[in-house]
């Protein structure tokens, strides 16, 4: 195969095509097709670093981090068949990955109870095109629209997607009532919704 | 299937990110398996995990990450993965596949416990914290106490229906409740109505009645 080098400094701030988003579907499913080793090195340099800070942001030390990130890598090698476009990007696909890991590994009252989502889904047939726009395209313009939301739905955003608080914690934290917390997360996701349809 | 009523955007984007309490977390992710909507609204959330993941603190990995990485996969035999929406055997069928998983057994095998008059009680549950995830079977007809919530509830319908001041609640529909909300649902006439309930902290029941059971019942 052609090595095509990893973009590593980061997305394209531009809503649109997301040439890195195309690269990580062409790699996955090189992986999932050929159990192709050069590809899942090029997804692994990208995506094992920041495992590893994703894990250690929720209090793993470097060791347990790295078996995390382990653990995170051996899924996706060994799901890759199972990973479907139209539900969204390879970014958002390892993301869930890690968190539930997380949730298992990371938290004491387990995880038995979170499911994939894709665990109880119908093995999905080809994804409608549109869906699959979106899904190459969702990266970036989901990224953009976080660095333009609010502070302080930011703030509540990041405390409970990577430090893994609830909102009860984030309202202690913050020292504002749990509605304000929950009023916060609504606002964002709204905004998030928004530029997600916008790309339909 | 036509569902009415559907997870709180704020509960969407605290499932997306994993930090949903886990006995809420199966109410929502049953109500998500039968729900194509709020299926659809979880993965829009969850994107922002990825965006969040992506633009992250990478941190460097440990020299020789990669082999030991590759050593790992050849030692193991390839799993295969499970396939979606397979539950464990004795499941019921008839249930989303995250409510059947917890249940371990089928909904009319259940022993119900008579916690009132046409009311059974099946704690799946109960934790330290104060939270529980429990199912409800009322009869038809009959009402529920009055009460109101300490915490965050969430109660997904399994079977039969109910009504209250907020609506008609069927089959997949889920009531995603704030802790300032007081209802008193009436199950429909027709079949007993069966509800996964998952609770933040135990029931404000009013009342004579539901007083006297509250330490009986626990929840």
């Amino acid at each position: 195969m052609v090595i095509v080098p990893v973009v590593t400094d980061g997305i394209r701030r531009k809503t649109g095509k997301s040439p890195q988003a195309e690269l990580f579907a062409r790699l996955l499913k090189d992986v999932a097709d050929h159990r192709d080793r050069q590809a899942f090195a090029q997804l692994f340099e990208h995506f094992g670093p920041r495992l590893k800070g994703f894990m250690m942001r929720k209090g793993a030390n470097a060791e347990l981090a790295e078996d995390l990130v382990q653990d995170a890598m051996i899924a996706v090698w060994n799901k890759a068949g199972m990973f479907s476009p139209g539900k969204g990007s390879v970014t958002t696909w390892v993301y869930t990955i890690a968190r539930n890991l997380r949730i298992d590994r990371l938290r004491r009252e387990g995880s038995r109870y979170f499911t994939d989502i894709d665990d109880y889904e119908e093995a999905s047939d080809d994804p409608a095109s549109d869906d699959i726009v979106i899904g190459r395209q969702q990266d970036a313009a989901v990224t953009e629209a976080l660095q333009v939301l609010p502070e302080d739905q930011r703030q509540v955003i990041v405390m409970a997607f990577m430090d893994d608080m609830t909102q009860a914690e984030i309202a202690d934290k913050l020292d504002v009532p749990l509605g304000t917390v929950k009023s916060r997360m609504r606002l964002a996701y709204r905004k998030m919704a928004s530029v997600l349809e916008g790309l339909k | 299937m036509k569902i009415a009523f559907h997870l709180d955007d704020a509960t969407v984007m605290a499932y997306a990110g994993g930090c949903l309490a886990s006995c809420l977390s199966v109410v929502a992710a049953g109500h998500v398996a039968m729900c194509d909507q709020c299926r659809a609204r979880v993965r829009k959330a969850e994107a922002v995990g990825a965006a969040l993941l992506e633009t992250g603190k990478p941190e460097q990995l440990s020299a020789g990450a990669l082999s030991s990485m590759f050593e790992r996969i050849d030692g193991s035999d390839w799993i295969q993965p499970k396939l979606p929406g397979q539950a464990d055997r004795g499941a019921d069928p008839s249930l989303p596949v995250p409510v059947a998983r917890v249940l371990d057994r089928k909904l009319d095998e259940v022993r119900w416990k008579t916690i009132g008059p046409g009311v059974g009680l099946h704690v799946i549950e109960k934790n330290p914290d104060g939270s529980s995830l429990y199912l409800l079977k009322v009869r038809p007809g009959q009402k529920l106490p009055d009460h109101g919530h300490v915490g965050q509830e969430m109660t997904l319908i399994l079977r039969g229906a109910y009504r209250d001041l907020i609506g008609r609640f069927a089959r997949g529909d889920v009531a995603d409740l704030d802790e300032d909300i007081e209802h008193q649902p009436v199950i429909e006439d027709g079949e007993d109505c069966i509800c996964l309930i998952a609770t933040e902290a135990p029931a404000r029941f009013k009342g004579l009645m539901p007083r006297l059971l509250q330490p009986i019942v626990g929840i």
